[in-house]
């Protein structure tokens, strides 16, 4: 596993990563710009991915049509979101269309039409995404407890309210890209098959010229709830959980994934084989770890119906308390082959490299390598793990549900 | 890259892709049984039995199954649908002996009476999930709509009622009927050892005794019908619609020109249904896809939107799949829905666990092995008029329709 990074900072600040897969003849891109939802004004919650949609409807010299043509010419397989801190850009193609591919969306990024009449369209469009969270019960879930359990901004869904929606302007839209769309701060994450001296001549070529523009964070607001049910009229009840913990850039961040690894990971981990396995209590149950740059949480979800909900709660609470007790030799041997598979798994798609090296320079400044990775992972033991568990027990825990009735919280929520 | 393929004594065939250069090795025990195998009395026995066996054999419990899945670091899971039951481990070439050895021996489970009781209750929560997720079950109902009394509009998942009166014995009866060596193909893809892998095979396999297993498949008759239920729980109008298509038998270049016009229809990107629901906000989705099945194939319209423009996307997909009917489709649109297709079958096929499914299902449907690139000329070689010839044979809009949601009445389209 030798991997070679290259990385170029433009002297607006606009960083590019890049990663060589010579095996493949894909290559994949993805645009971290800093845009997040955390920058919506409290009564214009949605305005960044309302934004986001409008930017996809025309660009440089193509309108709306053109540009998706264009797209689908060279094969580029494209995906937009918007998260808390990122407004998300990417794509996938044959390694020959890469330097067209980034051109098109270099257009977008900076030379956005933004069309007034097409913002009635633009807003039904995130309308429907709002209206069609109603469905999803357990997305929904999910959503009011990341809302819960992080301040404000931090825990926002990036779909925004129905009022806000329907209230913002196109004036508005265009400001807010001004405003927050900018170099410093946006990484490029390249992976696959490409000639790196002509990626870096490309991308200086297309953005070299883009102007710096200064913004600062949102301030943050206090926590309030650490339970919360939503009444709805489902066969299931919904139970999500979350506790802090610590992010990407902590040096103990592999002790705490590790642990939640235990917790949650292959089908021999504590909650499936206790929640699903042993009692039957539920389809689906996991926690994964969710890291954002200056904060994280741990998040877990289970599903069940109602009758079985308030037994589904207190097993699942009852093993993120046990992880207070440590984690066996065992468990981590199973842990460490899982993730070094995973490792060598994600060598097999630039998509999911172009996404991770990004995201690695937005969290530590720096790039990890395959290899490095795999050497941090070798490195973790039950010690370890257990010394930094034995300091941070999983505690202060948010729980929100989502059925027919409330469930009885009392286990181990202070 | 490279077949290779051999057959045991017993019947049971071992195919293999073989590429030296790839990180991983993709493993599967294709077992040719699903819903459309049934009877009412054991419906839902497919799905039920993917589940239990994981539950353990002889040698094995369910933990044991579990933990050495996941001691080899594996991607494994199973999935049923209508026709086939997968069983499949992504592993790192070390673990081809062991996941062939442990998929082996799980494929010959114990079936014990107590696994199977606490499994019911994981099943029934699967069944209530799905419940709760709009538009509820309506995938089911539609395909009874439109092939009445037909094996292929059997539900994978059974009914809450079927599972519940599922005894073990009819399970044990099911398993001995469907699991013969005859109706297993044991595919892989990747970095493959062919010449250990038919030895690792044999040695598991080789003893299970043979049977004959024969299949219903009759094409199943048109049939056009305009449905409405109604769901006040639902938020969003749901449109479900099957129409005739091409099925597993026919010929390669109607099965290709149907994906074709399926993408230039209704794509996710850049298609009709995209450009005239999706883009103007009226859909929160629309699509259309092409599924085949022995000796059926169908077509599927899925779309969704808020219900006050349920009227008119009922009028409007109505008056696309009509348009194309009447007057086919464009050379442009021909050639651009072939530079998506191409470029996503390169990008996926960069996975050996992808080109796995592809590779086994292929083989299983029609003992048949294509390479990438003789798919790719394939495709590059289907003209307009072919795709227009498909169109003639099995027309769009002859077709039956259901909407789900809150609206208590959809008037049909004109």
């Amino acid at each position: 596993m030798t991997n070679t990074i290259h990385t170029h900072t433009l002297d607006n600040g606009l960083v590019l990563v890049a990663e060589p897969m010579m095996s493949l003849e894909s290559a994949a891109f993805t645009f971290l710009v800093p845009a997040g939802c955390c920058h919506d004004p409290a009564d214009r919650l949605g305005l960044g991915s309302f934004t986001c949609e409008m930017a996809l409807r025309g660009a440089g010299s193509r309108d709306s049509r053109r540009f998706v043509e264009d797209l689908e010419n060279l094969g580029v397989e494209h995906n937009e979101s918007v998260s808390v801190e990122h407004a998300s850009y990417s794509g996938a193609t044959l390694a020959s269309s890469l330097p067209a591919a980034i051109s098109i969306f270099a257009d977008l990024l900076r030379r956005p039409h933004l069309p007034p009449e097409q913002i009635e369209a633009g807003r039904m469009v995130v309308l429907q995404e709002v209206r069609g969270i109603e469905d999803e019960p357990a997305q929904k879930v999910m959503i009011e407890l990341r809302s819960q359990s992080y301040p404000d901004p931090w825990g926002r869904s990036s779909h925004g309210t129905q009022d806000a929606l329907m209230a913002i302007t196109i004036d508005e839209i265009r400001n807010h890209f001004a405003r927050l769309y900018r170099p410093g701060g946006t990484m490029l994450g390249v992976a696959g098959r490409f000639d790196w001296e002509q990626l870096k001549d490309h991308v200086e070529s297309l953005f070299g010229d883009w102007k710096p523009v200064e913004v600062e964070l949102p301030p943050e607001a206090v926590r309030a709830h650490k339970y919360a049910h939503i009444e709805y009229p489902s066969n299931q009840t919904q139970i999500g959980i979350a506790y802090p913990s610590i992010p990407y850039r902590d040096p103990d961040y592999f002790q705490a994934w590790g642990a939640v690894g235990v917790l949650s990971g292959g089908m021999s981990s504590r909650l499936f084989t206790e929640v699903r396995e042993r009692r039957g209590l539920c389809y689906s149950v996991y926690a994964s770890h969710h890291t954002q740059r200056d904060r994280a949480r741990v998040i877990c979800y289970a599903g069940t119906s109602t009758e079985r909900a308030q037994e589904t709660l207190d097993v699942t609470l009852g093993e993120l308390k046990a992880l207070a007790d440590g984690v066996q030799s065992h468990e981590l041997d199973r842990l460490k082959a899982r993730i070094k598979s995973g490792l060598i798994m994600q060598q097999e798609s630039s998509s999911s490299r172009s996404a991770a090296i990004a995201r690695d320079w937005y969290h530590l400044g720096r790039v990890r390598t395959l290899e490095e990775l795999g050497a941090l992972v070798d490195g973790l033991s039950c010690d370890s793990i257990n010394g930094y568990l034995s300091q941070s027990p999983p505690s202060d825990f948010t729980v929100v549900t989502l059925g027919p009735q409330p469930l009885e919280v009392s286990v181990g929520v202070s | 890259m490279e077949f290779r393929n051999h057959t045991l004594d017993n019947g049971l065939e071992i195919i293999a892709e073989c590429d030296d250069e790839a990180h991983t090795t993709a493993v599967g025990y294709f077992v040719k049984t699903g819903s459309r195998d049934e009877t009412d009395e054991i419906a839902g026995v497919s799905h039920f039995l993917e589940h239990m066996v994981f539950k353990g054999t002889p040698s094995r419990s369910a933990a044991d199954v579990n933990r050495e899945f996941d001691e080899m670091g594996a991607y494994y899971n199973a999935f049923t649908s209508e026709e086939n039951t997968v069983y499949y481990a992504a592993v790192l070439p070390e673990f081809q002996g062991r996941s062939i050895e442990l998929l082996a021996d799980i494929l010959r489970p114990s079936l014990r009476e107590d696994d199977f009781n606490t499994e019911k209750n994981v099943i029934l929560e699967e069944i209530q999930m799905y419940m709760d997720q709009p538009p509820f079950g309506a995938d089911d109902t539609i395909k009874a709509l439109h092939l009445p009394g037909h094996p292929l509009a059997r539900s994978v998942l059974g009914t809450a009622e079927t599972i519940t009166a599922l005894r073990p014995e009819a399970m044990r009866t099911y398993f001995e009927r469907q699991y013969s060596p005859r109706n297993i193909v044991v595919a892989t893809a990747g970095r493959v050892d062919f010449p250990a892998l038919v030895d690792q095979v044999a040695e598991r396999c080789g003893q299970w005794a043979p049977r004959d297993v024969s299949r219903e498949t009759s094409r199943a008759a048109s049939h056009s019908a305009f449905e409405v239920i109604t769901n006040s729980s639902a938020a969003q109008q749901y449109f479900l619609q099957l129409a005739n298509g091409p099925a597993a038998d026919d010929p390669l270049s109607e099965r290709f020109a149907a994906k074709l016009l399926a993408t230039v229809v209704g794509d996710d990107s850049g298609s009709r249904m995209y450009w005239d629901l999706v883009d103007t906000g009226l859909a929160e989705h629309a699509s259309l896809s092409h599924h085949e099945y022995d000796g059926t194939g169908m077509y599927m319209v899925y779309a969704s939107c808020d219900p006050s423009g349920a009227t008119d996307l009922a009028q409007r997909l109505s008056d696309i799949l009509r348009t194309v009917d009447r007057d086919g489709v464009t050379d442009e649109e021909v050639r651009l829905a072939k530079c998506k297709i191409k470029s996503r079958v390169v990008i996926g096929s960069e996975r050996p666990r992808n080109r796995l499914f592809y590779v086994g299902g292929n083989w299983l449907s029609r003992r048949e092995y294509r390479a990438l690139r003789e798919d790719l000329q394939s495709l590059d070689a289907i003209t307009r008029d072919q795709v227009n010839a498909v169109l003639e044979r099995f027309p769009l809009s002859e077709n039956t329709s259901l909407t789900v949601g809150p609206l208590a009445s959809v008037p049909r389209p004109s």
